[in-house]
Formats: C-alpha cells, structure tokens, sequence
C-alpha cells in the first residue's frame, strides 16, 4: 500500500502515507547520567500501525511517555494532531489511548467498574457511560465477567480490559506498550486480532515489543530501536531489502525444462538464483515474483511442482543488522 | 511554561473515588474500631473521675476531655497518640500503591494532571479523617450528656468545636506526612516503617531529647534560656504542638504556653478563666504551626511527585 522509500536512520522524516497524525522530530531525553532516546525522527500516519522495535531498555516506553507528556522532553518537538505533549497534555491524552506494560486495574473493583472510574476521569457524560461500557466490554470478549472483580482477571483478561479502555475513550490513537508481553500463544493471537480490528475501524495504533516476530504480522511499518536511536525504519519488506540484500526468497521446484536456473536469474528482479537440491531453485529478488516464475517455468517447459514465498522475518534482519553492527550491540537490559 | 486546562481537572472524580475506597476497606474499619474503643474507655473513665471528684467548675463539660484516670490517660491524650496512626494507616500507600497495582500510568494518561490525583487523595484522606473524628466527637459529647446530666454551656461548645478543628489539622499534618513517604518510597511497607517509625520517635522519644540536646549544645547558665530552648525544639514535633495547642482551648485557664515572668502574673487572678478569644489567641501559633506543617510537608510530597517518572 505504501511504496515509501526507505529512509535511512536519521535522515529526513519519511514521506508518511495520508495525513500525518504523529510527527517526531529530534526528538531526545537525557537523564543526568545517560540518554534514553537520543535524537528520534519519525512519522506516523493515520490509520497506520505502527511498530516500535528494540531490546529492553533502547528506549521504546521512554518514547511513548514523552508522546503521552508524562514525561519531559529534553530537546526536539512532538505532535500529536498537531498538539504539544508538553503543552496541551490534556488535548494530546484526550486523543490517545494508552495501554501501559502489564496494565493495572482497581483489583477490589469490578471490570465495569474500573472503566466507569476511567469514563469519568475522561469526562464521558453520565448517560452514555454504561452504555459506551457495554460496548466497549463486549468488543473485546469481557461482557460476561463484567461484575467481575479485577483481582480475579488473568494477565490476558486484563491486557483485554485495557484496550476496552482504549475503545470506550474512542481514542483516535492507541499506543500499546509491549501487549502481547507475557501472554500465552493463544492470548497473544486474540490480542492482535483485536489490534488489528481497531485498525479496521480507523485507529491509528503504536505498538513498541520486544518480540518481533508476533509484531511483524500485524505492523504496516516499523522502526528498530538501539540504544535510544532509530536504526532501521520501514516496512518489513524494506527492510529485508536493505540488510538481508534481497527482500523476499521465492522457492521454485520443477521438473524437467530447459535451463531454467538462467532462465529464472534473467527476470528482471531477480538479484541471484541458487539450486540447493536438483530441481529446486531459490532465488533471491526485490519483489515477490511467484508470478513471474511460475510463468518462466512453464514458457521453459518445465512442470511447476511447488512454488513458494520466504517472507524476510523481523528476527532475521534484527539478528543480521545487530551482527552487522556489533559494536552497536551493548544495550544495557534494563529489567 | 504555561500548559492548557485546569490543574484540577478530574479532581472531584478522583476524590469520590478514594473516599469510597476509604469508606469501605478493611482497614479503616480496624481503625475506626481502635479508635473508638480506645476513646470511649478513656471518656468513661474521664467520667467516672469527674463524677468522683466534682467540684465547682465553670467548664466541667471540657474536662470529659482532658481528665484522666489511671491507668488510663486522657481522651486528647489518646486522641494525640492515635490520631497519627490513622492518618498513616490512610496515607502510606496511597501514591506507591498505585505504582505497585501499575495503574498510576493508566490514569495519568487519562486527561488530568498528576495534581488532580494527588490533591484529591489528600482530600479524600482529610475528608475520612474528618467523618471519623466528627462522629467521635459527638458520640463523646452525647455520652457526656447521658453520664454527667450536665449540659455543655454554648462557650463550652465552641471550645469543643475548636478543638475538633485543631485535631483534624492535626490529622492532616500526619496525612500529608504518610503521603510524603508513599511519594519518596516505592514500597509501601518501607513508606510504612518510616512513618511509624518517626511518629514513635515524634511523639515518645522527641520531648524527652528536647532538654538533652539543649544541655548538651546550649552554653548558657540561665535557666529561662534553657527551658525556652528547650521548648523551642520539642515545638518542632507536631504532637507538642497539637498538645499546647488543646491545653490552650479546653483549658480556659491557661495564660501562656511557655515559661511564665513573674511581671507577667501581675495584676492577673490566678485560675480565672480567659475568654474564648484570648484562649485562641493563646493557642494561636500552635494551630497556624500545625496548618502550615501541613501544608509544607504536602507541597514536598507535590514536587517530589511532579518530578517522579511514571513508569514503573
């Protein structure tokens, strides 16, 4: 959907597509001793999800709570529609709904409860609470246990309630910090499809983990945090193009045909062509071009037997350009 | 940097909402309980005693709070040492808390300012301690009239009245204290020991050290100096000055609350009751002293908590 050209780290804002909701320009937080983020440019815009990448501590939640303007901004400016973190916080968190990692809730309190406490803090007027309540609750699957006391939630159940929150505050933004952070497999799945539905529904979403490959089937475009920089920032496509060489992997296996490794390494797009095994090809192009070889096979008078698509996986490119740049790799594990 | 909006946006949400959280916890009914059992004991006594012993005076409605009989001591005296408990047991977790349950980051990024929640914890507490207190005062003053058959003159009640005041800006100092702490201390049993413990050394240790230090580091030979000195430091203890400050309102008699000059007595009718007025003018410095102690320790505990991070 978006053909942006991939920016490198620290260069000018990348060309977000439709309207830009968040724009991060320099953006730096120094403690006295150390630099939690340090110099941060990035766009996002409306109805994207966006993915913020890193190890613990590379300043991904530091990031998130200047956005919020819960915590100071040493240099640089961010906006959020426009608003001043710092200036308009109110404004700004009127707009973004923030799940924190490994969310809380008012244990002694029932889940509808600790969401008519946040409806009110928010300010929603008394006659549309239980209503926007219900909703809300229903949407993210808690409708039964509504009466429920918190103290009893599992840690999914709660991650849910806090993008219930999230949904009742009709926030035009949802940043979630590390949300599928310690959920089993099957929780993590509903945790995403239900991310990806506020995406359905017009939500611009900011997601910061440290598990990439549950990210990257859900982010549009992602940015790897080290060491309080950008490192990389992109589509996941892009980014396989530019540190793995050659973005996507397609495996062809045929029978018969004439020549076909030349014939399929003369497509345009296609950077290399290596045959593991008789008859199995791989090549290694810019693009996906199934289509394309599938075609070459049979114009060869090959018979297509299999045809098959790698995806670069984040946990590739991460572990390749973290390798790549080794003396870049000390990031202190902050717990 | 001016921001946008009011500071106390939210205020009255947060209030209500740890008011109900006051009302209804398990600890604050054992409180209360304590309190109230304690308080009662002392006043029957005070009762008893009076009843004893009942002589010609003008204010013995007053002295159901401050009589007492062993080896009970009196309803203030109680009131003095327990009242801090209260107030810590309300206070010590309320910020940590909620860093520890991990809400504090939800709710701030909610659309209040961090003041909203802190004064309206405050408020909350002061609010709890002030129903508690009422409530006690007045089932003191209905078992007073029950037991003495006396009823309270209506300076006597004002009296009464201040000093319910005096001891809910007591309380607040305590509160305001105990939040300090659940503001500097991420753990709450930490925040907990630390107040408990400066309040045992506040309350018991601190007006025995008082003398100690001023014959120790004071180098003079006169006695007022030394009693004044002395006095001046105990002063810095909140329970001194709640203790003077109740001496001056339900003692009518009481001139002054420091050493008294012969050339002072002169002319005045030993044990004659001063009037209200002059007997807050009295404790007047004691009341400001515990307001403004209040108020400090409440603006520590708001910049240390402007400045904290969020996260936990």
């Amino acid at each position: 959907m978006d053909a942006i050209v991939l920016p490198r780290a620290g260069s000018a804002p990348s060309a977000a597509p439709a309207q830009t909701v968040i724009a991060v320009n320099g953006l730096t937080k120094r403690y006295d001793t150390a630099t939690a983020v340090d110099g941060i440019t990035f766009n996002v815009g409306a109805g994207e999800i966006f993915g913020l990448l890193g190890p613990n501590g590379a300043g991904k939640t530091t990031t998130i709570l200047m956005l919020l303007g819960l915590s100071d901004i040493s240099a640089g400016t961010a906006r959020v529609f426009g608003h001043d973190p710092m200036r308009e916080p109110l404004q700004v968190k009127r707009l973004i709904g923030y799940l924190p990692d490994t969310v809380g809730f008012y244990d002694n309190m029932s889940a509808a409860d600790n969401l008519h406490y946040t409806a009110r803090l928010i300010g929603i007027p008394r006659a549309e609470r239980d209503k926007k309540i219900a909703a809300a609750l229903e949407r993210v699957g808690l409708k039964d246990v509504a009466n429920k006391k918190v103290g009893a939630f599992s840690r999914g159940m709660r991650q849910r309630l806090g993008l219930a929150e999230i949904v009742m505050k009709e926030a035009r933004i949802a940043i979630l910090d590390e949300p599928t952070n310690g959920l089993d497999p099957q929780a993590s799945l509903e945790l995403l499809d239900l991310i990806r539905s506020f995406k359905a529904h017009g939500m611009t979403v900011l997601l910061s983990s440290h598990l990439l490959d549950r990210v990257q089937s859900i982010c549009d475009r992602v940015a790897l945090f080290n060491a309080g920089k950008i490192a990389l920032m992109g589509t996941v496509g892009e980014l396989g193009a530019q540190v793995l060489g050659g973005g996507f992997a397609v495996e062809v296996e045929a029978d018969g045909g004439e020549h076909l490794a030349k014939r399929l390494a003369a497509l345009p797009g296609v950077r290399q062509v290596s045959e593991p095994a008789p008859g199995r090809f791989r090549m290694v192009c810019d693009r996906d071009l199934r289509a394309e070889a599938a075609a070459e096979v049979v114009a060869g008078k090959g018979r297509l037997k299999q045809l098959s698509l790698d995806r670069p996986s984040l946990e590739t490119i991460y572990t390749r350009y973290f390798q790549s740049h080794d003396n870049a790799r000390e990031v202190p594990h902050a717990a | 940097m001016r921001r946008e909006g009011s500071a106390l946006r939210g205020l009255g949400v947060v209030t209500l909402k740890e008011l109900s959280d006051h009302m209804t916890s398990a600890r604050m009914r054992v409180l209360e309980w304590l309190v109230v059992l304690v308080a009662l004991a002392a006043v029957y006594a005070a009762i008893t005693q009076i009843r004893d012993v009942t002589a010609e005076d003008p204010f013995l409605f007053l002295r159901l709070f401050t009589t007492a009989r062993d080896p009970l001591p009196s309803f203030t005296a109680f009131l003095g040492f327990l009242v801090p408990l209260m107030a810590i047991g309300l206070g010590f977790d309320a910020v940590n808390g909620e860093h520890s349950r991990r809400t504090l980051s939800r709710i701030l990024s909610q659309p209040i300012y961090r003041d909203a929640l802190l004064f309206g914890k405050f408020l909350a507490g002061l609010a709890t301690l002030s129903v508690s207190l009422i409530v006690l005062w007045l089932i003191t003053i209905g078992l007073g009239l029950i037991m003495l058959g006396v009823p309270p003159g209506a300076e006597e009640m004002a009296r009464a009245f201040i000093f319910l005041l005096v001891t809910i800006a007591y309380a607040g100092v305590w509160l305001a204290l105990a939040m300090l702490a659940s503001i500097v201390f991420r753990s709450a049993a930490t925040a907990a020991l630390v107040t408990l413990g400066f309040w045992l050394f506040i309350t018991l240790i601190w007006p025995a050290l008082s003398p100690a230090i001023v014959t120790a580091f004071v180098p003079s030979n006169d006695e007022a100096t030394l009693v004044i000195a002395a006095q001046s430091l105990a002063r810095l203890s909140p329970s001194t000055l709640y203790g003077e400050a109740v001496m001056a309102i339900l003692h009518p008699a009481t001139r002054t609350l420091g050493p008294v000059y012969i050339s002072q007595l002169q002319g005045a009718v030993m044990g004659s009751p001063l009037s209200l007025w002059s007997s807050v003018m009295v404790a007047w410095p004691q009341i400001v002293g515990l307001i403004a102690a209040s108020i400090l320790l409440f603006v520590g505990g708001y910049v240390a908590f402007q400045r904290q991070e969020v996260r936990a």
